[in-house]
């Protein structure tokens, strides 16, 4: 008797929980880089108060978004390796930048504060390929006069995950080191020579943390949130810079938006006294042809609020937000590209709204 | 072996003197029962249609080799296979020895108060599910095992041979980290089932070895464990099986290098890790493509031990006799 | 040194070792559960069941994916149980000589040890790949794959003890086969059924790997099973690889609650199980 009341009452709560299930919700859904994740998850929590439209972003890493958005199981997707015009024709798809930031590496040494170490680029690559292999290499030793490094193995730790964050570092490397540009090359995701490999900006930031001896590269938001030891970097001027929102923002200054085509632009070791040579932007992908007009329109509609609102949030977490002049050709290349499947503009949203 | 009421009124359960009960009855039982022959026909299809291109561009040679680059499409499956292979027998090496103590214990050692708690104690390292594993593994064991290594590197990294196995710096991670937490996680399963097959012993030929003047360990190595060879070997292999599909807590230790090294303190990669980091990434064909041939690898692997321990499983319980 | 006291070192060694061995197994248990309840349990609040999982870097908790869970799990759980309940029934009514019996038997017995990710591999490529989204159902429809086997293999033994004097002595009163089952098998054999169901409920409770591919995740409360989502044992695995502390805190109270809901239906099974033999 008893266990005939048992099963009955679980099967009422298994359907009764089930039941649930069969509410709908209004929800834009974006996958792809990690490096942008800590700002559009703010902005989607501030969204979400503002407008009722939650955003789910899934941080899987820019090849990641790159395939979903593809393969069109989300309704954007979110890289940091810019496509080229030419493969953004082939998958029918528009890009846009959001932010641009900066690419740091960090170190895990105890005797070391952030930018106490220096890098030149040069050393840079060759602790990545594995070429340096101590911290009390003479090498390191000649840029760190006065730093105390110990005699332990250098861990890398490079991303597992198909990353922008990694195309925008190997992008650099493959420009300083010619060793670099031959044996492996500028792709989200190479064939490392050493180290060991974290999901993610916040896996690699966590192994960091977590290996003693250890270097990594991450954005600068997650360095600044999780009080991480950054290191210094020589740029193309000579100057020993740190990633800061000045560095970056210098780096930015000279990108030339308006004659790039389809947004590609690549902002690595940009000339300039100040600037942080690793910076990139990051970028959004849709479907020229939306079958989904609403949807879209609701995306758009979240990226021109990050736009107008967001800039302090973007500041705040270390994201440089993009000047108003290519806000303005972003938001026209919208008009232009964007449309619903009978081939009408969905942007701006006032004048196409469905009814 | 009985044969229930259905074998014989089977054939009579279709056909049209039937009750239509029967028939509904008949009918919609056999619909399940084809519906797991087909989840893991469907699921063997799936896998083959889809590693299909990668196995026609690489051919055998996939198995062999070591590269793994996305960015020049050439993938071959030998890292995530010798990672795959060695924290199995890591976890064997180290849990079949504490499963076969476990089970000796439980069976021979304890008092019959103690038996129930260590059997449901073990019973409980089971029923963890292995993110938990992972995590532990991450944040506890890592850290504390990378205070170990550098007493393994400099004692036993000297020996002739088995010192290459111990080289390296001590992250806390690596395959010998991931070993080491896949036995503990296999120890539950292969215990649980030693003891089982231990308790199958005929009383009559364990007391009669007591009685000649044999110590414990002598019954339970010379009596005991020949008459359940067989078993004993199945559940390793089950335990086995097991490690070999471990995801969540191999993942979270195992360091994600595509890398073959001798070294077990070196990161490493298996296949059920490297489909959880790159599967919802993998955006050329071939990546896909190549990604789904490791899957079936694991498949067919995973597959061939747990066929062999299910036969062995079922001659000991031929054996028997007494159980259905 | 003589051959009895040679034997006798030989057992004292190898039992030694044997305690060892056990000590060596409960201590990892002992050294595990302390580590989750110290970690977890001062995050365990009333606020871990009201909010949802917050952005990186604020605090919040884990309303949704226990709620997500909670709902794919049911959703698995009501998929796969009845399917193998009667998939069960045929190995054990009509299928205990025959040759299909036989086969499902054995490949059963392959799905059951299946590697968890090829199940969440095999329902993307077969669902999310055809419906072009990540959802739900995705999940609930690899979490079920996972409950079948458990419940076909336990449904066959529980159904298989009932004697077949009860069936025949049914028969012998005329009752169909159908009948029997019903009337005379199922009320034997249910609370067995049910252990077997709560098993494989205990089971996928944990399945991270599954939904990896299938449910993706939600970072919002949601109750759209046709889109991304939320689950606790993802979000577990995204907060502990991440460097962020309160993600991490929620982490292990989102472990410790898995754990806690895993054992107490455990504790569930061993009752029922208890009361059968007694």
């Amino acid at each position: 008797m008893k266990t005939k009341t048992t099963s009955l009452a679980t099967c009422v709560a298994l359907a009764g929980v089930a039941a649930v299930a069969f509410a709908a919700e209004s929800t834009i859904s974006g996958a792809g880089a990690t490096f942008p994740y800590p700002l559009y998850s703010k902005w989607a929590d501030a969204y979400a108060n503002e407008a009722q439209i939650k955003l789910n972003y899934q941080a899987i890493g820019s090849g990641g978004g790159i395939k979903q958005i593809t393969e069109g199981t989300v309704d954007f997707g979110a890289s940091d390796a810019p496509l080229k015009p030419e493969e953004l024709d082939k998958a029918g798809l528009t890009q846009f930048p959001v932010v641009m930031g900066g690419v740091a590496p960090v170190v895990n040494l105890a005797s070391v504060k952030s930018g106490e170490l220096k890098l030149t680029p040069a050393l840079l690559a060759d602790i990545f390929l594995g070429k340096v292999k101590k911290w009390s290499d003479p090498k390191l030793a000649a840029a760190n006069a006065g730093l105390k490094l110990p005699d332990t193995a250098i861990t890398i730790v490079h991303r597992s995950d198909g990353s922008g964050t990694t195309w925008i570092f190997t992008n650099y490397l493959g420009k300083v080191s010619p060793e670099w540009a031959k044996s492996v090359g500028n792709d989200k995701s190479v064939s490392w020579p050493v180290g060991v490999g974290g999901k993610g900006n916040q896996g690699v930031a966590s192994y960091v943390q977590r290996i003693p001896g250890s270097i990594g590269y991450v954005e600068t938001a997650y360095a600044t949130q999780n009080h991480m030891t950054e290191a210094k970097l020589e740029n193309r001027s000579g100057a020993f810079v740190a990633a800061d929102d000045d560095s970056v923002q210098a780096a930015a200054k000279g990108a030339d938006w308006k004659s790039a085509k389809s947004f590609y632009v690549v902002l690595t070791d940009e000339p300039g006294a100040g600037a942080w040579p690793i910076t990139g932007a990051t970028f959004v992908l849709m479907h020229r042809k939306q079958k989904r007009a609403d949807v879209a329109r609701e995306v758009l509609k979240f990226f021109d609020w990050g736009y107008r609102s967001g800039g302090k949030a973007a500041k705040e977490l270390g994201y440089v937000p993009m000047p108003q002049a290519v806000i303005e050709l972003v938001e026209k290349s919208w008009q232009n590209e964007i449309k619903d499947e009978s081939g009408g503009g969905l942007w701006p949203a006032e004048r196409h709204a469905a009814r | 072996m009985t044969s229930g009421v259905g074998a014989a009124a089977q054939v009579g359960l279709e056909g049209k003197t039937a009750p239509i009960g029967d028939r509904v009855f008949s009918v919609v039982t056999r619909v399940f029962a084809v519906l797991v022959l087909g989840s893991v026909f469907g699921m063997l299809l799936v896998l083959l249609e889809g590693a299909w291109p990668a196995l026609r561009a690489f051919g055998p040679r996939f198995l062999t080799r070591k590269a793994w680059n996305p960015v020049t499409s050439e993938f071959g499956a030998l890292a995530p296979l010798y990672g795959t292979v060695v924290t199995s027998v890591i976890a064997l090496v180290v849990g079949v020895p504490v499963s076969f103590g476990i089970a000796l214990v439980i069976t021979e050692l304890a008092p019959s108060w103690l038996k129930r708690p260590i059997g449901v104690a073990i019973e409980l390292l089971a029923a963890i599910p292995s993110i938990i594993y992972g995590m532990w593994g991450l944040f506890v064991f890592a850290p504390a095992f990378g205070r170990v290594q550098p007493w393994l590197t400099a004692h036993l990294g000297r020996l002739p041979l088995v010192g290459a196995l111990f080289q390296g710096p001590p992250m806390g991670i690596g395959m010998l980290t991931a070993g080491l937490i896949l036995a503990i996680m296999v120890i539950p399963f292969m215990a649980a089932v030693m003891r089982d097959v231990f308790e199958t012993v005929p009383a009559a030929l364990r007391e009669s070895a007591y009685a000649m003047g044999a110590t414990t360990w002598e019954v339970v190595w010379q009596v005991v464990l020949p008459y359940t060879r067989v078993g004993v070997v199945g559940g390793v292999m089950l335990g086995l099986g097991r490690a070999l599909g471990e995801t969540m807590a191999v993942t979270f230790v195992i360091g994600n290098a595509h890398d073959v090294n001798v070294s077990l303190f070196m990161p490493g990669n298996t296949i059920s890790s490297t489909l959880a980091n790159e599967f919802t990434e993998a955006v050329d064909p071939l990546y896909t493509s190549a990604l789904l041939a490791l899957a079936l690898v694991l498949f067919v692997l995973t597959l061939v031990v747990l066929v062999a321990a299910r036969l062995m499983l079922r001659r000991l319980s031929a054996r028997e006799g007494a159980r259905t | 040194m003589t051959l009895y006291a040679q034997r006798r070192a030989v057992n004292a060694i190898g039992l030694g070792f044997s305690v060892l061995a056990t000590a060596f197994g409960l201590f990892w248990l002992c050294w595990l559960f302390w580590t989750l309840v110290h970690s977890g349990a001062r995050w365990v609040g009333p606020r871990l069941f009201h909010e949802s999982t917050p952005p990186p870097g604020a605090s919040g908790g884990l309303a949704n994916a226990i709620v997500g869970s909670a709902i794919l799990t049911a959703v698995g759980v009501l998929l796969g149980a009845p399917a193998g309940v009667l998939a069960g029934t045929y190995l054990s009514e009509l299928g205990r000589t025959s040759r299909l019996g036989a086969a499902v038997r054995f490949v059963n017995d392959i799905l059951l040890s299946a590697p968890s990710i090829i199940v969440g591999v095999f329902v993307y490529a077969l669902v999310v790949r055809h419906t072009g989204h990540f959802s739900g159902w995705a999940g609930a429809a690899a979490l079920a794959l996972i409950v079948l086997p458990v419940v076909v293999r336990t449904t066959e033994n529980m159904m298989r003890l009932v004697p077949d004097t009860l069936r025949e002595a049914a028969a012998a009163l005329g009752a169909p086969v159908w009948r029997v089952t019903l009337a005379v098998v199922y009320r034997s054999a249910l609370p067995g059924i049910l252990t077997g169901v709560l098993l494989a409920l205990a089971r996928v409770s944990g399945e991270t790997a599954p939904l990896l591919f299938t449910a993706l995740n939600n970072q919002f409360w949601s109750t759209d099973m046709s889109r991304p989502f939320p689950n606790l044992p993802a979000v577990i695995f995204q907060f502990a690889m991440s460097p962020y502390e309160d993600w991490q805190h929620l982490a292990w109270a989102g472990a410790l609650l898995i754990t806690v809901a895993i054992l107490l239906i455990n504790v569930a099974v061993r009752m029922l199980l208890g009361r059968k033999r007694s």
